[in-house]
């Protein structure tokens, strides 16, 4: 046990050095680009934490998670159109935004289990996407051009990109530790408890529907921060943030990377999306090659990198008894 | 009236249940005194696992009324029961396998400790719900085991784990479905032993198959077949009752040979 | 009221259509226990095997049945390579499979047929309009859609309902042990159903594009409908899945026809210009709500099916 322990840890360090350290290199080497793809990976990474709060520990396999990356970038973007780019007010709107739609929406499906929750959720998630399509004013299909970056306090300015990676860093860092305090507060214990066996849960004497319940919203709101990042990134929101993809990117996020682990989820956003920035510079038709290889993943290599480190380290330790 | 105590603890008045065109539960009425060990038994079909998910709240009636320490807990949801002290174990073991042993105590310790909306401290870390949960595994056998996963347990430790989270929240009665389900001589003894030490001090409707352990145990028995109680009474009474041995005990001893 | 009329045949043409999906999604989640996100991708290649077909051999009904015949064989292909593998997993191993095909199917059909999309067109006896009421015509071909797939739901009927193979289907939706124990080749069973879906999502597909372009990512939105449609008629019931299919069928083509004229008599002209298109492509969602409200596990769950 101890020895996989180590070997996580290890790839978790140097994965965090390297984050930390990343600008440091591409303001040597000039490469903007290396910059631009981490930002976009830590915001994701964001996501795919906040959907492992509730689909890891919680046990509630959303399909619908992109939607609140949607919300929270419609609210900067919606907001910037109307002329209103304080940071102060467009991110807790953002906030506050998802956090209701999670709250209808969790209340919705909750109702359900298993296979009527996947559906419910992605089916509610496209009901958004729609929404956001229809908004003529806003864009509709074409989406919104955000002209200028949520505004904060002077020497806060999210358009210096080497800035806005170190914020975006740091929130992806104290939302890991949000998520993982969480976990191991008594909610938390709560909800791992319904994740494991419901009916029991009930039989000790737990409401388990409405822990659960704010377990889906408090994963819907953090992931509304990562949407209001990722619009500031990409100075651009359009309904296509938020298309069903995008939930299945995230769920492949956190299974990858090691369901319910604390940095599971980020291991699993830069593996997967470093991954497609090589299989891409391969072949125009990248994708031919990352739908069957996540089949195999699925098939033969379950656990994903979580489980292949696992893997390794009870090999080293086991040759090391021998 | 042969039970401890005065109150009845648990009083079923002309409960009714139906599954489509099955009868499980056809006009029951029982009452258990407090303090005493109320025994159900009857042959495979009787009811008894529908009685107790009826009493748990895992399931409505049709019919009838259901009165736990004089209230009325008929309609009552699930955790409200369990929080006003009716506790239950599961018939197939019910537990949370990919916790430690320990944590699966503690939150049913936790359970009882008012609501769970706390976000910040290390829960595993609170004494108010460790010491508990110790005690409750210690007096379950089950000590040595607390830092285990769960699902690393066998058969029988599973079920000590199962009245150990029953205990947990120190609850005033226990309705236990089938406990010694799956057990072997040996672990069936130790959990008759332990029973035993709990009788009198906390109110238990025992659903049971193993006629040894029933009758060594119970102040009162209950025999339903088909959902009907046909007989009520002592140990010895329903020893003795014609129809018991006619609509039960024959067939019964067949089906534990 | 002609434009009525037409709208409510137009209603029913699509619904049946997502019949067509709903009932080989839920069959194979009912039988299978599999969540298989690329149903719309076998609805999808069935387009784009008419569209080839029909241009290869100049025919529209030669080019459908080869279409089919060919998305059913897919389908049988998918089922012996990939899902038999994922029988009795976890559900998010099924949906992790089952959207790497998807991606899979897509970039195969791009690398195929190009990105651009193509187009189906109909033979002259199916692009007349063809009158049916006094002073009213309507469109031959979706009349022709209405016919086929209520001939279909009647040969699923009689299939589920009446033969030896649906006795097995019903069977093994409720008792796989109890199929397995009768002798019953399940694995040549679950192919054979597996492929039905398949022909099913192909015959959606195929029909589907002369009305509308065939491209890629087509299969994806219309697999959304179908998840609502298996929603709201409660998994595993082949006749939940019509009643639901024809009420998404009629609420979404009605909504978008007269929805936006019935909230311009409640709003002002400007506001209902800006909310209808959102809010008409919103309607079935809210009947799912609506459902989940009333009766969490669908009108027709699996308990009366």
């Amino acid at each position: 046990m101890r020895p996989a322990l180590n070997l996580r840890t290890l790839v978790t360090v140097v994965l965090i050095a390297a984050l930390v350290l990343l600008p440091l290199y591409t303001g040597l080497s000039g490469n903007r680009f290396l910059l631009t793809l981490f930002t976009r990976i830590v915001i994701l990474a964001m996501a795919a934490v906040s959907l492992n709060l509730m689909l890891g520990y919680g046990g509630m396999m959303s399909f619908g998670h992109a939607a609140y990356l949607g919300i929270g970038g419609y609210a900067v973007g919606m907001l910037a159109h109307e002329g209103i780019d304080s940071g102060f007010v467009q991110w807790p709107v953002a906030l506050a935004a998802s956090a209701l739609f999670a709250l209808v929406i969790g209340a919705l499906s909750l109702r359900t289990r298993g296979v009527y929750f996947i559906m419910i959720t992605l089916a509610f998630a496209q009901m958004a996407y729609y929404m956001f399509a229809g908004l003529a004013r806003y864009g509709g299909d074409d989406g919104l051009t955000i002209y200028k970056r949520s505004q904060f306090v002077a020497p806060v300015d999210l358009s210096n990109k080497t800035q806005f990676y170190y914020i975006c860093l740091a929130l992806l860092f104290g939302v890991i530790y949000l998520v993982w305090r969480l976990t191991n507060s008594r909610f938390g214990l709560v909800v791992q408890g319904a994740r494991s066996n419901d009916l029991r849960m009930r039989a000790i004497g737990f409401p388990t529907y409405r822990y659960r319940l704010v377990c889906f919203v408090i994963a819907g709101t953090l992931c509304g921060l990562a949407g209001a990042l990722l619009a500031n990134q990409t100075d651009f929101v359009s309904p296509s943030i938020m298309y069903w993809t995008r939930s299945g990117d995230l769920i492949i996020m956190v299974v990858l990377g090691g369901m319910a682990t604390p940095f599971g989820p980020l291991i699993g956003a830069v593996a997967l999306l470093v991954l497609e920035e090589v299989l891409s510079g391969i072949t125009e038709y990248w994708q031919i090659i990352l739908g069957p290889l996540l089949l195999l993943v699925v098939l033969f290599a379950r656990g994903g990198i979580d489980g292949l480190l696992t893997n390794l380290s009870g090999k080293a330790s086991g040759q090391g008894r021998s | 009236m042969s039970g401890p105590g005065n109150h009845p603890m648990l009083r079923v008045q002309a409960l009714a249940k139906r599954f489509g065109g099955i009868v499980a539960t056809d006009d029951l009425s029982l009452s258990v005194a407090e303090g005493e060990l109320h025994a159900v038994i009857g042959p495979n079909g009787a009811g008894k696992t529908t009685l107790i998910a009826q009493l748990s709240g895992q399931t409505t009636p049709d019919s009838g009324r259901i009165y736990f320490a004089g209230a009325d807990i008929t309609t009552l949801p699930m955790y409200k029961r369990s929080r006003l002290g009716l506790a239950r174990s599961f018939q197939i073991t019910s537990l949370f396998l990919d916790l430690s042993v320990l944590d699966n105590v503690a939150l049913a310790v936790q359970a009882h400790t008012g609501h769970s909306f706390r976000f910040w401290r290390d829960a595993r870390s609170e004494p108010e719900l460790r010491e508990p949960a110790r005690a409750a595994l210690a007096r379950a056998g089950l000590s040595a085991r607390a830092d285990q996963p769960a699902s690393a347990l066998s058969h029988g430790e599973h079920r000590q784990l199962e009245l150990a989270m029953a205990l947990a929240g120190s609850p005033r009665m226990l309705l236990l479905d089938e406990p010694m389900a799956g057990l072997g001589p040996e672990e069936s003894s130790a959990m008759v032993a332990m029973l035993r030490a709990l009788k009198r001090e906390v109110t238990i409707l025992l659903v049971e198959h193993d006629m040894e352990a029933v009758f060594a145990l119970a102040d009162r028995v209950t025999v339903l077949v088909y959902g009907r109680a046909i007989a009520s009474g002592t140990p010895d009474d329903i020893r003795a009752n014609a129809a018991v041995r006619e609509a039960y005990l024959g067939e019964s001893e067949d089906a534990h040979v | 009221m002609t434009l009525f009329i037409e709208q409510c045949l137009n209603g029913l043409q699509f619904g049946l259509l997502l019949f067509l999906l709903a009932a080989g999604l839920t069959l194979v989640f009912g039988i299978m226990d599999l969540v298989n996100l690329a149903h719309g991708s076998l609805y999808m290649i069935g387009a784009y095997f008419a569209a080839t077909f029909a241009a290869w051999t100049g025919s529209f009904v030669l080019g459908a049945v080869l279409a089919l015949a060919a998305t059913l064989l897919v389908g049988m292909a998918v089922e012996v390579i990939v899902m038999r593998r994922l029988y009795g997993r976890d559900h998010i191993d099924h949906v992790l499979a089952t959207f790497g095909l998807i991606l899979f199917f897509d970039e195969a059909v791009r690398l195929i047929w190009g990105p651009a999309g193509l187009s189906l067109s109909l033979p002259p006896w199916l692009s007349q309009p063809v009158q049916i009421l006094p002073g009213m015509n309507y469109s031959a071909y979706r009349l022709a859609v209405i016919v086929v797939t209520l001939a279909v739901a009647g040969f699923l009927y009689v299939l589920v309902m009446r033969t030896r193979i649906g006795m097995l289907i019903r069977a093994g939706a409720s008792n796989r042990e109890m199929v397995g124990a009768l002798g019953v080749n399940i694995k040549l069973l679950y192919t054979l159903v597996f492929g039905l879906g398949a022909a099913l999502a192909g015959l959606a597909g195929l029909m589907q594009a002369p009305i509308l372009t065939v491209q890629i990512g087509m299969g994806e939105n219309i697999l959304i409908l179908a998840f609502v449609i298996t929603v709201i008629g409660g998994i595993g019931s082949i006749r939940g899945a019509l009643v639901a299919a024809l009420l998404v069928g009629f609420i979404d083509t009605l909504g978008r026809a007269f929805f936006p004229d019935i909230l311009r008599m409640l709003l002002s002209k400007e506001a209902a210009a800006t909310a209808a298109p959102a809010l008409s492509s919103m309607l079935i969602y809210l009947l799912m709500a609506v459902v989940l409200v009333v009766k969490p596990e669908g009108l027709f769950s699996a308990g009366n099916k």
